[in-house]
């Protein structure tokens, strides 16, 4: 079983749907006791970081999650739920994330004389960095769905797949068994759909 | 490279497709589910839903034509068409779309906007407006002045709002929207082309991602639409229902025309 961390973020349903479509068992849930029994862990998230970080706490998630990484299950950040694996946001002020990949979260900016809208929002492409299982399907120019403002910083080494967007936007993050994907990976057609089945298989 | 984005839009009333769509090998071109998930085949980049009843009643129809795509399509979904409040937004977004647009509900209570932008976030809250030119700018002072004027029309084209279309996307983009859906009346239903003069003076004033509509009747003016304005996504209805063109032929016209599209 794959959980679904419900913790009132984001269109949790269409990841629940996409790993129907796989063939994978989803189940949104809340609880602590169904992070310690799954198989592997999805956090998804829309919204903002210091929001999405008193949700898991007031529902007393953070730890259950921070052990269950540590043990080596498999864990799929999702948009901010990929950006509240690092260590700081900086969304409204600095807010510890759950600390699973080192770096931090900053404002996307765009360059100085460059004319890019914010947010970062559409199909954009993406260049494999560092090959890894959940990106085995990718190819560099694949594209997937975007939808943010903020962007992770964090060292080349913890970078599967990279966006570019007037800067470096790491599209996909990994340490061990953690990734995290700033983009929408069940909103992205066949490419996202292969990424989840290659989380999923893990 | 960010690309372009092709969007085809589906008409419903009543849980049916209105128009009726010229797919081949597609048994029920009246279901809405069937037709989005041709246009996902076919490399659609967004679906729009429009509920053109709208009605109190057939709101249920329609979150349940937008759940049952969502089991199928796993593209970004976007429904408009009769939402009056910012619960109309949380019903369909629970049901798998990924963004709603309002028209009228919005002139008439701007504050929809904020309420579903703070509710939701602004990336799933869209404001289309249904533009035609008026006349011309008489206002010295207006940074549009001796050029078309464009009023927001609502309640399906048939009332002038009186307001001026630029200021309110501008003002709409202060409120909360987080991507504007440009209708030109003027050109929709032409096929002669989208409207350049009215996307180049909302790209212009806003920073928020515009959706060109109203036009797209070939392959030449959806290159046009990118290459004289900075439009980020393009609509279009009929052609791809009657079977002209796949999304795909846009695409390839896009792609040689060197426009990044997926």
């Amino acid at each position: 079983m794959i959980a679904v961390i419900d913790y009132g973020a984001g269109n949790i349903f269409s990841v629940k749907n996409a790993l129907a479509f796989l063939g994978f068992e989803g189940k949104l849930t809340g609880n602590a006791a169904d992070i310690r029994t799954a198989d592997h862990l999805i956090l998804p998230g829309v919204g903002a970081f210091p929001d999405a970080m008193r949700m898991l706490a007031e529902r007393g998630l953070i730890e259950a999650i921070r052990t269950e990484a540590a043990a080596g299950k498999p864990l799929l950040g999702i948009c901010l739920g990929m950006q509240i694996l690092f260590e700081r946001g900086f969304e409204f002020g600095e807010t510890q994330g759950l600390g699973l990949i080192d770096g931090f979260v900053d404002k996307l900016e765009p360059p100085p004389g460059e004319n890019l809208k914010i947010p970062h929002m559409g199909w954009d492409s993406m260049e494999v960095v560092n090959p890894t299982p959940v990106s085995r399907t990718v190819t560099n120019g694949d594209m997937v769905y975007f939808v943010h403002s903020y962007k992770a910083v964090t060292p080349r080494e913890n970078i599967s797949l990279l966006a570019c967007y007037g800067q470096e936007v790491p599209a996909l993050v990994f340490r061990g068994n953690v990734y995290g994907a700033q983009f929408h990976p069940e909103k992205s057609g066949d490419v996202g759909l292969n990424i989840l089945r290659s989380f999923a298989e893990l | 490279m960010l690309a372009k984005r092709i969007i085809p839009c589906l008409d419903v009333k009543d849980g049916k497709v209105v128009k009726g769509v010229n797919f081949l090998e597609l048994k029920d071109v009246g279901d809405p589910v069937a037709c989005a998930v041709e246009y996902n085949r076919q490399g659609a980049d967004e679906v729009v839903f429009l509920d053109i009843m709208a009605s109190h009643e057939g709101r249920g129809t329609m979150v349940d034509v937008v759940r049952r795509t969502a089991e199928k399509v796993f593209i970004p979904l976007t429904v408009g068409g009769g939402i009056r409040t910012a619960d109309d937004f949380h019903d369909l977004l629970r049901a798998g779309a990924d963004k709603v647009s309002v028209n009228s509900a919005a002139v008439v209570n701007p504050s929809i906007l904020s309420e579903a932008a703070y509710r939701f976030g602004n990336q799933c809250v869209v404001i289309a407006i249904d533009g035609k030119r008026v006349g011309t700018d008489d206002d010295p002072d207006s940074p549009r002045y001796g050029k078309s004027k464009f009023h927001v029309f609502t309640e399906g084209g048939r009332r002038d709002s009186g307001l001026d279309v630029v200021r309110w996307a501008r003002k709409a983009e202060s409120l909360g929207a987080g991507e504007i859906l440009l209708t030109s009346m003027d050109t929709d239903g032409t096929k002669a082309g989208f409207d350049l003069e009215m996307l180049n003076a909302v790209c212009e004033a806003v920073s928020i991602p515009v959706i060109a509509s109203g036009g797209g009747g070939s392959l030449e003016s959806f290159v046009e639409v990118f290459e004289e304005t900075n439009a980020d996504a393009a609509l279009a209805a009929s052609i791809f229902h009657y079977g002209e063109y796949e999304v795909n032929d846009v695409k390839a016209a896009l792609r040689a025309a060197h426009v990044p599209v997926r």
